[in-house]
């Protein structure tokens, strides 16, 4: 026993002592408590991790029966295994960093120990989803996470675009999830176990066709929660929430639990190629969309937002042509710099009062050093600059893509130089030039500041861990050659969007307005997000309500369906005179008629039973 | 007579007591009840532990009428559940009734005298007396205590459960003229030996007889419009008793005499049983959404939580049956939290209408905190106490018909947007004056009568082991004897025809 169980549990005990008492707390307490059980929750997987040593079969602990029936028994157990202990080390390290960053970010916030209630609370779920042994109870924490998104991205609940931020989030995620829970039963029907160590082994000898099916349904809650097409929607909306929200759920862990869920059914997803294509697909068409979209967005947030969801799509793609150590890789790895990104955005619009639309800042670079030093390395990140982490991962990705189908790998390419051009369009415009707003901007306290510099460290560096050789055991991966000149056709396409952005936003700022006017029709496409938002509104969400409400409920329930009830009643009145008595208010009446009523069923009753003992005796 | 037998009469003992208090001292009646209906709750606990929990005794010997009361796994915990609430209704009702006191309480203690017997009787015609002796409380608590269209919610509501009864009465007579007696177990026992037999028209018309009665009190799609009307207009404590205790008569009923009587109608007959339950569970939903009613938004929402309890029981499997009870008691904590809660809101701002509310949240931080936490019950969120139910019956459905499941688990995201949706617009943004001015935290009182409930949620949520082994253990009976005397000829079609039938194995 390693009691893996504290790993989840105390910040869970965090979450309880804040929710409770935080209000009578100090501020100082409450950080005390909230980042308090992150970090022994961290500290304790290290132990474990460091006891369990080289981890080449899965540590699994029984801990009770959640609920039985029938053959069908279902546990909270929890188990590491190396892509387990991947995940941990992400979501405890890059969480207990974010938390100590919140505490600077919040420190003028109302609100203060209910936000941190919220996170110790998502750091419970999430590390239940990572270390559960078991579909039943990684969908636990899936609906979790989910409550917690929810939750912190309506965090400003006075704010209506914040609670319907939420209120979106949660629902999209349920269309997800009603994927996952269809899938989850027709894995109990084939197998009789939603157990990993039960089910992934069994796959071999189960139809390809039923495969498919589980690994399809499977998939459509991963694009939920992963914010993939067509469920990406309300990824961007979720920025209304507190920034370091942003960059721990909504970029480096809740949002890739989806890639993590696929990675976990490896077997089953291999055993099943038309989903897998599916997947394949479905993360290079996301990624290459969002990123479009991530071209013409203002805001900060919403920039990095659909970064998010199209760097999410490289990591489906991954998945989806089989490279699934690639694809965790890149979920390290993007942790540290989308984090960053996050918190680095953060940063700026602490800096700026509550500013962040980008056409209000420049000329930062000078004003707010360490942030924009620190903003700059996670630029160089995710545009692939040879030797950081993002160069890595997203070569091992777009590799495995050619390998796989030469063109998405050409997608792929296109792609990276869309991001690096994007990411780097944003701080330039944030940066360099000249200052457009009316802030003084200020330079963040240094409990942010710290956790912005261990972040662009582990962006420049995290690259060298070598996930993929360490995942071998768990996840193995086709030795594809490593073919040079692909590899620096990726790597260029990140320089020369990063060119392309010096030379449209530095060197001849006035050129991207002309471009927008010559295609005004293209940008203004783009620039509305393709109206997905509003396509999903006029098709799917005012038809349900109008038609709820004037043909179910109107028409239906209180026309028809009552109409008839009152309808017998009204006749029954006309005829008999009965019900007019009924009617008459006088409560001592309606007892007589009770009474009455009774006793006559109770006589013709016994007068029956009478009448069929006799003849019965006869 | 053993320890059941006693204590099903001690709410009419109570009942009685409370009738020769006199009137004007109000707060010793309430003291009174509560202390009585608490006193019940703690004796209803030794039913956990005592056996034989079995009473068998002449009652009107001339009609071979007995006094014949068992509880088993399934009555069990519809037996606690109804013994907790009705202490905690009389605790909710302490401001909120002012008039007639004396009566409101001796009604529901009346009430619960009602439902206990129902739950345990194991003679129809004893079955019969209980669910007419429920019937008429109820009736009385919506028309006397209720709002302003009360005495039409009164009459449709008595109307509705009363023609039903008739019904039932009618087959309960017919199968007592060819059994000879009203003993339920001896029934099942002739019915299991072939010394009765019923054709396969009489079995197909008194199963129908005894399902749209039972139908009427859950209620099953279309037969559900008296309950909106019945839940508006009742005061808080009815609501609670309704939708917590006396809709669960009806599908407890199903499950108890229709099923294991009439096995091969009911099978016959589960095709569109669990289609209508199923349009009950995605209509109750979308009506639901759009009532600017919070009471009849979660009325509505009722029957799309009972429709559940149907698709269980007629998927004919472990799982179905299992979810089906556990959805029976998940909804009556849940579903009664939130009418408190509702309950709570109308005593301070007077008004149900979804937009007289808004950023409740401010003044009330704790309501508000108590309310989401039920809503996310209601909701199935995973470790608490819906999700269980809901997982075992559409897990159920899906063994019997895939199909099903797809339809069903809609359900799943429709309860997240009426609920999510009306919790925003009464608790979230900024406050109108006349809320920040009308609303209050929850006080001591209030606080008591929801935490139990609260408790229950969280641990019939992550611990529901306390509570399926003998749900379990009931309903393999229950399934037995669908099958036991008839061939097993119903089309659960593919993908696993052979689930059920292994699991009678299993049970052997």
């Amino acid at each position: 026993m390693q009691h893996l169980w504290l790993i989840p549990t105390l910040p869970l005990i965090g979450f309880a002592v804040n929710g409770i008492f935080g209000k009578r707390f100090p501020k100082s307490t409450v950080s005390a408590v909230a980042v308090g059980s992150v970090v022994l929750s961290l500290l304790w997987a290290v132990k474990v991790l460091a006891a369990l040593g080289s981890l080449d079969t899965p540590h699994v602990e029984q801990y009770f029966t959640w609920f039985q029936s029938g053959d069908l028994r279902f546990g909270f157990d929890l188990q590491v295994d190396r892509l387990t202990a991947v995940m941990l080390m992400v979501v405890t390290g890059i969480g207990t960093l974010i938390h100590i960053y919140a505490v600077g970010y919040m420190a003028h916030e109302g609100g203060y120990a209910r936000f941190f209630a919220y996170m110790n609370l998502f750091m419970f779920f999430m590390l239940i989803l990572v270390m559960a042994a078991n579909y039943l109870l990684m969908f636990v924490g899936w609906e979790g996470v989910g409550l917690c998104s929810y939750l912190l991205i309506g965090f400003y609940f006075l704010k209506q675009s914040a609670t319907n931020a939420g209120n979106k989030a949660f629902i999209v995620n349920r269309i997800g999830d009603f994927g996952f829970m269809l899938a989850l039963f027709l894995i109990v029907i084939h197998f009789r176990s939603l157990e990993f160590s039960v089910v992934l082994p069994a796959v071999s000898g189960k139809p390809e066709e039923t495969l498919n099916l589980i690994a399809l349904l499977l998939l459509v809650g991963a694009t939920g929660k992963s914010a993939q097409i067509p469920l990406f929607v309300w990824l961007p909306d979720a920025m209304e929430g507190p920034t370091p929200v942003s960059a721990l759920i909504h970029a480096a862990t809740m949002v890739t639990a989806g890639v993590y869920m696929v990675a976990r059914s490896a077997p089953l997803y291999q055993a099943a190629p038309l989903a897998m294509e599916v997947v394949a697909l479905v993360g290079l068409a996301t990624a290459v969309f969002a990123a479009t979209i991530g071209l013409l967005q203002n805001d900060i947030k919403r920039v990095f937002a659909y970064s998010t969801v199209s760097q999410l799509g490289y990591m489906f793609l991954a998945a989806g042509v089989g490279a699934f150590s690639a694809g965790i890789y890149h979920v390290m790895t993007h942790a540290f710099f989308k984090a960053l990104l996050f918190l680095g955005a953060g940063s700026v619009i602490h800096a700026l009062e509550g500013e962040q639309d980008i056409r209000h800042m420049g000329g930062l670079r000078k004003k707010i050093p360490v942030t924009y030093a620190t903003l700059m390395c996670a630029g160089f990140a995710i545009a692939g600059f040879p030797f950081t982490s993002g160069y890595f991962s997203k070569d091992e990705i777009l590799l495995a893509a050619h390998h796989h189908h030469p063109w998405m790998y050409w997608v792929g390419v296109v792609t990276a130089g869309m991001t690096a051009f994007y990411v780097f369009r944003c701080l330039f415009l944030t940066f360099f030039g000249d200052y457009r707003g009316h802030h003084h901007p200020h330079e963040s306290p240094w409990v942010m500041t710290g956790p912005l510099a261990v972040l662009a460290l582990l962006s420049l560096g995290g690259g060298f861990i070598k996930i993929p050789q360490y995942l071998q055991p768990v996840l193995p991966r086709e030795e594809t050659a490593h073919d040079l000149s692909l590899v620096v056709i990726a790597s260029s396409a990140g320089l020369i969007g990063i060119a392309l952005a010096y030379y449209l936003y530095v060197l001849k700022p006035a050129l991207p307005d002309q471009l927008a006017q010559s295609f005004r029709g293209l940008y203004r496409l783009v620039y509305n997000k393709y109206f997905v938002d509003e396509l999903y509104d006029a098709v799917f969400v005012r038809p349900t309500v109008t038609g709820s409400r004037t043909v179910l409920w109107r028409q239906v329930d209180v026309g028809v369906i009552d109409g008839i009830v009152n309808g017998v009643g009204a006749v029954a009145r006309i005829a008999g005179g009965v019900l007019k008595l009924i009617q008459s208010g006088n409560i001592r009446s309606y007892a007589t008629w009770v009474v009455f009523g009774s006793l006559f069923l109770i006589v013709a009753m016994g007068l029956l039973v009478v009448n069929t003992a006799a003849g019965g005796a006869r | 007579m053993s320890f059941l037998g006693w204590f099903l009469l001690t709410p009419l003992a109570a009942f009685l007591l409370l009738l020769l208090l006199p009137r004007e001292q109000e707060k010793t009646i309430r003291v009174a009840a509560l202390a009585l209906s608490l006193a019940i709750f703690g004796l209803s606990l030794g039913l956990l532990a005592g056996e034989p929990r079995e009473t068998d005794l002449a009652w009107i010997p001339e009609l071979n009428i007995r006094y014949h009361v068992a509880v088993d796994g399934l009555s069990i915990w519809l037996i606690l559940l109804t013994t907790l609430l009705t202490p905690i209704s009389i605790l909710i009702s302490w401001k909120y009734i002012d008039r007639r006191v004396k009566e409101f309480h001796a009604f529901l203690l009346l009430l619960e005298f009602g439902v206990l017997g129902v739950f345990a009787a194991m003679d129809l015609f004893l079955f019969y007396v209980y669910w007419e002796v429920g019937l008429v409380p109820m009736y009385f608590l919506i028309g006397i205590w209720g709002h302003d269209r009360r005495i039409y919610a009164a009459v449709k509501f008595f109307l509705y459960t009363m023609a039903a009864s008739v019904l039932m009465l009618a087959s309960i007579i017919y199968v007592y003229q060819r059994a000879g007696t009203f003993d339920y177990p001896a029934i099942l026992a002739m019915l299991a030996s072939g010394k009765l037999t019923f054709t396969s028209l009489e079995q197909t018309l008194l199963f129908l007889a005894f399902f749209v009665a039972f139908a009427v009190k859950v209620p099953l799609f279309p037969l559900h419009t008296w309950l909106p009307d019945a839940h508006v207009e009742a005061p808080t404590a009815g609501s609670v008793m309704l939708a917590s205790v006396l809709l669960k008569l009806g599908t407890y009923g199903i499950l108890r005499f229709c099923l294991p009587m009439f096995p091969t109608a009911a099978r016959e007959n589960a095709g569109w049983i669990a289609v209508l339950a199923i349009v009950g569970i995605v209509y109750g939903a979308l009506v639901a959404m759009v009532q600017p009613n919070v009471k009849k938004l979660v009325a509505y929402s009722s029957v799309s939580h009972l429709g559940f309890v149907i698709l269980g029981i007629f998927s004919f499997n472990q799982q179905g049956f299992d979810g089906a009870v556990y959805q029976m008691l998940n909804h009556g904590v849940s579903t009664g939290a939130l009418f408190m809660l509702v309950g709570y809101l109308y005593e301070r701002r007077h008004s149900l209408e979804i937009q007289d509310y808004g950023g409740v949240s401010t003044p009330a931080p704790w309501l508000s905190t108590v309310f989401l936490i039920t809503t996310l019950a209601s909701i199935g969120l995973p470790t608490l106490n819906n999700f269980v139910g809901e997982f075992l019956v559409l897990q159920g459905a899906a063994q019997a018909d895939f199909r099903w499941a797809v339809f069903a688990a809609t359900g799943v995201i429709l309860s997240a947007c009426y609920m999510l949706w009306m919790y925003q617009r009464t608790f979230y943004g900024e406050t109108p004056e006349k809320v920040t001015h009308q609303m209050t935290d929850l006080n001591g009182r209030e606080w008591a009568a929801i935490l139990p409930l609260l408790a229950l949620m969280v641990w019939m949520g992550t611990a529901a082991e306390t509570f399926l082994p003998r749900i379990s253990a009931a309903n393999r009976l229950i399934l037995q004897q669908t099958t036991v005397n008839v061939p097993f000829n119903v089309q659960t079609p593919a993908p696993r025809p052979d689930v059920a039938a292994k699991e009678i194995a299993d049970a052997r």
